[in-house]
């Protein structure tokens, strides 16, 4: 089985304390990966580290197999290492559509073009109002973002991130403050996605998280404590005493 | 010869990084703990030295004149606190330069009005008159080391405030978490307001310290402010030290460029076009410095915030 | 800096999807009615000066559009890009010794003169501009700052050209070989050209694809990057042309003066600038002119009134400040054009 992305003894420290804590990890291509890890598990650092944003202090990150430790986020993202973010980050001047449009205009065609209205290329537009259809808010997208539902800034987000023709997903909380009826539209979407890219996910609810991963990792303290199928990792008597146990 | 000028200038240099320092002091921590760009504090130097001019002229001391002059510096920057500032902390750093802006129209004006378009000048307090010998042939005036002494030991001061006391703790804090601070439950306004009153009131000792040997006149903080801006940049935002070194240096570079830069140039050039390029690079020096600090250290030398 | 976005008026006062989707097309009139508006006022002008002092209105007013033209260039960095530049006005100098150092060699051709003056002013754009934005926020404020007193104090060296004062420029260039910008009405109408021209430039810039990657830029840089953009290389094009078109300013400002001084380049210069964005509304274009307008009327009206006219065009500043978010044009938006 072939790699899509593989983490070897990845470190980060803010001070003294240890976030990210020699964690090597290996994610298949095609496959789901869930991490899992109490508040303060340091899931979102690592994610920080993967997509660029933080830089690491030691260990490298292979990403199909070319070593981009080094790379800034936006080098990153043109090979093919989309992100979402745990708070909603997205463009609260721009229509649904725009946000969209942006990120099909950043792999297509070139940006240094100072004349005409971009609103008017069908091959911005419409590459965008797929993606907007893939999360279901093809009727919103002229919709200013920053006036959208708390639950549909999520699905925006997603759909940032599949308009920039991704190879691998990383998903920060995607259900993150989402209500149950919304939350269950985004669990719908992922599966639809699952296959199609390889994606890292980081997620708080558990049910979710065991309904749709192909592995899951546990993240306790920076380390990865267990790593394996769902059931298995469930049935992992330090995973129940670190972090399961703490939930029930 | 050339030794007593280059010592002479060193003093000069010395004796302007300390008040572009007492400038600086103020200025740094505003922004550092408020993120306020106030473009208004360079006038505040100037209203301190207009207010030594009127208290010497009315009590016929300086020492008078330079205690009045403290309290109501400190109250004109309370008043603009009050009236201005605090309903522009969490604005955008565009508005605050808007209304800073105008707060230098209105009091450079404002002092044209009440005092005069044309300079003023302030005795040299009698008993700091005339000059000592510092070394064989070299002669310098008392004052101005009283300048140095005065802000080295303002300097101190300042250290030991912001170093053992409670209220330095908190700016301390400010100026590398705000939001922390708050949560905290301290009162956030009044520890701003505090920081302002005492920014201020140290602007203003700097314009009384200088009264006696500069023409007090408008618009004379308006190019202080903008070396004491290179001052807390080169230092780093929020740094109370990285101004004192700062300041010294952009004194020192400032004064000892203006006096050498020509003649160094001569080394390597014909005697004509030295005196051009100096003439040209040495008001230039302390931009060039800030330019470079910044290229290859963008937060200054002492970064406070993370 | 998100309390600016465009979208946010409407949705405060009508949070209901109906009501933002009239607040739309309202929103595209003010930006179609009132740059009509104005560029017929400058347009028409000349022709009722004449009932007035004819020089010092036209002069006043030339002035106005010069200066617009500088603060529309500033607010491409400023108001769409979150670059706020605190040392603009050293491209009104550049700009403006461009024409006056080749006028001085009797090199008086028009078009080599403005050829020199946009060269020199992209080039200093870009050398500066490459080091500046390696710097954030207010680091960045204060290195343009720094870079601005640079050529100010580099102009007030050369003592060939006046040094500190300055030095008048005795004659007027050649456009074919032709002495046409002696004329008065020439010079005014080739001002208010190149007003509409930069005008009609930089709002295809904004509105380009290269406008929306600034624009997203501003409003979330993180974002940016995480589909894929370097705002760096796209802030650094537009504080060139930011510069360039401000370098024109100069020139233009050097021939309507018929002279040059350092003290077109100090930092109160550049502060004035942004006064001018902010007073009338930044990220708005026609907001600039209106700002430039607003700002030089007022300083000439109330310099009439009183000498001291600073003591209250002061305080007009703090209020707007306090009170005029978003400047006249957001004034506008919320009083005039309900």
């Amino acid at each position: 089985m072939s790699m899509a992305l593989q983490l070897r003894n990845l470190r980060k420290s803010f001070g003294a304390l240890k976030v990210t804590d020699d964690v090597s990890l290996d994610v298949a291509r095609g496959e789901l990966h869930a991490i899992i890890g109490p508040n303060g598990a340091g899931k979102t650092t690592l994610i920080h580290q993967i997509s660029g944003i933080a830089a690491s202090d030691d260990g490298r990150i292979l990403f199909e197999g070319e070593d981009v430790t080094a790379l800034a986020m936006h080098q990153r993202v043109v090979r093919g290492l989309a992100r979402s973010f745990q708070i909603t980050s997205i463009l609260p001047g721009f229509t649904a559509l725009e946000n969209v449009a942006m990120a099909v205009q950043a792999r297509e065609g070139t940006s240094f073009s100072f004349f005409g209205d971009p609103a008017r290329e069908e091959a911005l537009t419409a590459p965008a109002m797929e993606a907007l259809a893939i999360v279901n808010l093809e009727a919103r997208a002229d919709i200013p973002s920053g006036e959208l539902s708390h639950g549909e800034k999520r699905q925006l987000e997603l759909a940032i991130a599949l308009a920039t023709q991704p190879k691998m997903l990383l998903l920060d909380e995607p259900l993150a403050g989402t209500g149950r009826e919304e939350s269950e539209r985004v669990v719908a979407t992922l599966k639809s996605l699952k296959g199609h890219y390889t994606i890292l996910l980081i997620e708080h609810d558990m049910e979710a998280v065991f309904a749709l991963a192909d592995r899951v990792s546990v993240l306790v303290y920076g380390r990865i404590i267990a790593s394996g199928p769902p059931d298995q990792v469930r049935a992992d008597p330090e995973v129940r005493k670190a972090y399961l146990g703490e939930e029930a | 010869m050339y030794t007593t000028l280059i010592a002479v200038q060193t003093l000069n240099g010395l004796q302007l990084g300390i008040i572009l320092f007492l400038i600086a002091a103020g200025l740094t921590l505003v922004f550092g703990v408020m993120d306020f760009i106030n473009l208004a504090h360079g006038v505040q130097y100037m209203v301190g030295a207009y207010f030594a001019f009127t208290f010497t002229a009315l009590t016929g001391s300086f020492t008078l004149g330079l205690l009045l002059a403290l309290p109501a510096a400190l109250i004109v920057g309370l008043i603009l606190e009050v009236l201005v500032f605090r309903h522009l902390y969490d604005r955008d750093h565009l508005e605050q330069v808007l209304a800073t802006f105008g707060i230098i129209l209105f009091l450079n004006q404002g002092v044209k009005v009440v005092w005069g378009a044309s300079p003023l000048y302030v005795p040299v307090p009698e008993l700091l008159q005339g000059s000592i010998q510092i070394f064989e042939g070299f002669f310098y005036p008392i004052y101005r080391l009283a300048i140095i002494g005065a802000g080295l030991g303002v300097a101190a001061l300042l250290y030991f405030l912001v170093s053992y006391t409670r209220a330095g703790m908190l700016v301390r804090a400010g100026a590398t978490n705000a939001r922390m601070v708050s949560a905290l439950g301290i009162d956030i306004r009044r520890l701003f307001m505090v920081v302002f009153g005492f920014g201020a009131m140290l602007a203003g000792f700097a314009g009384a310290m200088v009264a006696p040997i500069l023409s007090v006149e408008p618009g004379m903080g308006d190019n202080l402010l903008i070396l004491a801006f290179v001052v807390i940049v080169i230092g780093g935002i929020g740094s109370i030290r990285g101004a004192f070194i700062a300041a010294l240096l952009i004194g020192l570079v400032d004064t000892l460029g203006r006096g050498f830069a020509t003649d160094i140039l001569r080394l390597v050039m014909d005697p004509s076009a030295a005196s051009q390029t100096g003439r040209a690079i040495a008001p230039m020096l302390i931009y060039i410095l800030m330019a470079l600090v910044l290229i290859f250290r963008p937060s200054g030398l002492f970064p406070v915030k993370r | 800096m998100q309390q600016s976005a465009p979208a946010k008026p409407a949705s405060e006062t009508a949070p209901a999807a109906p009501a933002t989707l009239s607040a739309a097309p309202r929103f595209r009139a003010a930006h179609v009615a009132v740059p009509f508006l104005l560029f017929t006022l400058f347009a028409i002008l000349p022709a009722f000066a004449q009932f007035g002092a004819e020089g010092y209105i036209l002069s006043l007013v030339m002035r106005v559009m010069i200066f617009a033209i500088a603060a529309m260039s500033l607010d491409l960095i400023l108001g769409y890009g979150a670059m706020v530049s605190f040392g603009h006005a050293a491209f009104i100098g550049i700009g403006a010794y461009g024409a006056g150092i080749l006028m001085r060699h009797t090199v008086d051709d028009f078009f080599i003169q403005l050829g020199a003056a946009l060269g020199a002013s992209a080039l200093f754009a870009l050398a500066t501009g490459a080091l500046s934005l390696r710097t954030k926020g207010v680091y960045f404020i204060m290195i343009t700052l720094a870079f601005g007193q640079m050529g100010f104090f580099f102009f007030v060296s050369l003592a060939a050209y006046g040094g500190d004062d300055g030095m008048t420029l005795r004659t007027t260039p050649q456009i074919f070989g032709q002495d046409w910008l002696a004329h008065r009405h020439f010079l005014y109408y080739l001002i208010f050209a190149c007003m509409l021209g930069v005008y009609f430039l930089l709002r295809a810039i904004v509105r380009s694809r290269f406008g929306r990657v600034l624009r997203g830029a501003k409003e979330n840089p993180v974002r940016m990057q995480a589909i894929g953009f370097s705002p760096y290389r796209f802030q650094l094009a537009a504080y060139v042309i930011a510069g360039t078109i401000c370098g024109l300013a100069g020139f233009l400002l050097a021939h309507q003066t018929e002279f040059i001084a350092p003290a077109f380049m100090t930092w109160q210069r550049s502060g004035e600038l942004i006064v001018m964005v902010v007073l009338g509304g930044m990220g708005t274009l026609h907001g600039a002119i209106i700002g430039a307008a607003a700002f030089l009327i007022l300083e000439e009206m109330l310099s009439r009134i009183t000498q001291d006219w600073k003591l209250i065009f002061g305080p007009f500043l703090v209020l707007v400040a306090l009170f005029a978010r978003g400047g006249i044009m957001g004034f506008l938006r919320r009083w005039g054009l309900k």
